[in-house]
């Protein structure tokens, strides 16, 4: 009596129609919120000095930035603070005019004025250093300066 | 007898869950924005220029040594103290303030200082002056502008809670808010020049 075969009871399939869609989230997602470096770090990432009274950058296409810190290579540069990294390789701050020239090509004329060097540098770097950039940078009048970091805790 | 049926999963409202988690991490997600202690470098001075000389009164001395100790007004002191000792010095008002384009400020009558005569005149004369040494740890520079900073920050929001019922930071932030509000523009400005920011940064002695 076929009428009383048992059916055999399997486990009813997921409806996989959406996973389309929740890749895309995902890869929306990620494309979305993935800042891409554009320099690769050849000195240990700063660890930024934390502050309270800081003020956002705003317009990330006008901000060049400089980092100084211990190379990686440390066989090759020593382990002291003092590297200072221009685009992706070690400087020196004789080098950061041109680097501030190269900075100011790609942007428009009108711009020029508004741009800003953000120094990231670590805690145990020598303000000696920091004065060159900064004597460097006042010499192609590049003033607007911006020492990056930590928003720190109100001690 | 009732047949059952293989029940199938709905799955048309999958897509309104990944819209759902799709707008929520948008909107939660802060890129990490770049911040930091902002500075205006003065213009290279041209060679024949001869620095304005400035009363030995109206200057507040930091000296920050090599082992990142620090010496202020010929005194040794902690980086906590350090605010306290800026705000004592700028709000002093024992005099009057500079004349600019043929206008006396006069005397300052917002501040609530000693009136010391053998400290600062007006906060628009006083002037901090950062001096490092080359080996000074940077991270201890920072901290001491930090410290510096929220001197001026104080003195304005106090000024500020006076004068508009609001603190400086809610100003700035309203008009961040509302670019075009031109009252909102002349009240910053106005606290702004009241308690102008003037410190600046020495050459920092050699090691050697």
């Amino acid at each position: 009596m076929s009428k009383f075969r048992k059916k055999k009871k399997g486990m009813p399939a997921v409806n996989t129609a959406s996973l389309p869609d929740i890749v895309f989230m995902l890869l929306f997602f990620f494309m979305v919120t993935t800042t891409m470096r554009e320099t690769e770090l050849k000195i240990d990432a700063p660890r930024l000095p934390s502050a309270t009274e800081v003020k956002k950058l705003e317009h990330k296409s006008l901000v060049s930035t400089i980092y100084v810190g211990k190379a990686k290579e440390t066989d090759k540069y020593g382990t002291t603070f003092n590297r200072i990294q221009l685009n992706d390789k070690i400087a020196t701050a004789d080098q950061v005019p041109d680097f501030i020239f190269n900075a100011r090509e790609k942007v428009s004329e009108a711009e020029i004025p508004f741009m800003t060097t953000s120094i990231k540098a670590d805690k145990e770097s020598n303000v000696g250093t920091i004065t060159d950039i900064r004597l460097k940078l006042r010499d192609v009048n590049a003033l607007k300066i911006s020492y990056s970091t930590q928003k720190g805790a109100d001690n | 007898m009732a047949r059952r049926e293989n029940p199938e999963i709905n799955a048309g409202s999958m897509a309104d869950i990944a819209f759902l988690l799709l707008i929520f991490f948008l909107v939660t997600t802060t890129m990490n924005v770049d911040s930091g202690i902002s500075k205006k470098l003065s213009e290279k001075p041209p060679i024949d220029y001869v620095p304005p000389i400035i009363k030995e009164k109206n200057i507040f001395e930091v000296n920050i040594n090599r082992n990142n100790e620090l010496l202020v007004e010929g005194e040794r002191m902690e980086i906590k103290d350090i605010k306290e000792a800026a705000i004592k010095f700028i709000d002093n008002g024992g005099g009057e303030g500079k004349v600019e384009d043929g206008v006396a400020t006069g005397p300052c009558t917002y501040c609530k200082g000693a009136k010391d005569p053998s400290s600062s005149d007006h906060p628009n004369k006083a002037v901090i002056s950062v001096q490092s040494d080359r080996g000074t740890e940077y991270g201890t520079y920072i901290q001491v502008q930090n410290e510096l900073l929220r001197a001026y920050t104080d003195l304005r929001n106090r000024l500020s809670l006076e004068r508009y019922d609001m603190s400086y930071a809610e100003l700035e932030a309203a008009y961040d808010e509302d670019k075009e509000n031109e009252s909102l523009k002349k009240k910053i400005e106005d606290i702004k020049t009241s308690y102008p920011q003037i410190i600046s940064d020495a050459e920092p002695t050699s090691a050697n």
